[in-house]
């Protein structure tokens, strides 16, 4: 199974539920046009939520580090919510904890980017 | 494909495509041998991951998905590990020309983790030209014992 992306609002924030498998190939590819529809929409709080990912490779990681870039291009944020381990261990493994914002509670999250 | 089996080892060995849907069936392979041997379920997905990567180093950046071009899986499993050899026959790279992922400046970049992922998540890496052309990727994850 490949990811599957579903983009909720809560107030101005877009929250982007994500579940599956961020790989290369189909799965980094609609994370990659759902993030730039949203982009091309001038929403410029992103919240995405790992909550239900299993996986992410390295052009899974590519594609959120470049989610990231291309909001920040536009005067926006990115930031992260409900990391699980593996995923937790992939972004201390690859020193992007020092990049993402990262939340454990939804709430919060959308509070921040106020 | 070729599948020899004797009391201390099992080895397979495949030629697969050059097409992302091997990188799926390299992982396929090598899991359900580690599933074999006991393996936890962290440990498969760190070889899991290990194996994906190698493998589309091998399809896209060696191979660059030339259909002429074959990808070499091999795998031994021994009692207390697996071992894992994955071999294109691209052009080959100096690793050392290749940025630090883990430098300041690189961390923004799209890509260039597959390396460091790869070492993290197996016990022993090896990687090297093979002639006369072709990059292969040695690596061992083993057993963990409680």
């Amino acid at each position: 199974m490949s990811v599957k992306l579903t983009t909720r609002q809560v107030g101005d924030v877009s929250v982007m539920d994500a579940a599956g498998r961020i790989t290369l190939g189909e799965g980094s590819s609609v994370f990659r046009e759902t993030l730039r529809e949203l982009v091309a929409k001038g929403q410029k709080k992103v919240l995405l939520n790992l909550a239900d990912v299993s996986y992410i490779d390295s052009s899974g990681i590519g594609e959120l580090v470049s989610g990231f870039t291309s909001v920040t291009n536009q005067g926006g944020q990115l930031k992260l919510l409900n990391l699980n381990k593996r995923v937790q261990d992939l972004l201390q493994i690859t020193k992007l904890y020092t990049v993402f914002e990262v939340f454990e509670d939804e709430a919060a999250a959308v509070r921040s980017f106020a | 494909m070729g599948e020899e089996q004797s009391s201390a080892t099992k080895t397979l060995d495949i030629l697969l495509d050059s097409t992302l849907d091997s990188v799926d069936e390299a992982e396929k392979l090598v899991l359900s041998l580690a599933r074999e041997l006991g393996f936890s379920e962290d440990d498969l997905h760190d070889l899991g991951m290990a194996v994906r990567e190698a493998m589309v180093n091998a399809v896209v950046h060696g191979n660059r998905y030339n259909l002429n071009k074959k990808v070499h899986l091999s795998v031994a499993k021994e009692t207390d590990r697996l071992s894992v050899k994955i071999t294109d026959e691209g052009e080959g790279f100096e690793r050392t020309g290749l940025p630090d992922p883990l430098a300041e400046e690189n961390l923004l970049r799209q890509s260039g983790r597959g390396l460091l992922l790869i070492q993290a998540f197996v016990d022993e890496f090896h990687m090297g030209r093979v002639p006369p052309l072709g990059t292969e990727v040695r690596m061992v994850k083993y057993r963990k014992t409680d």
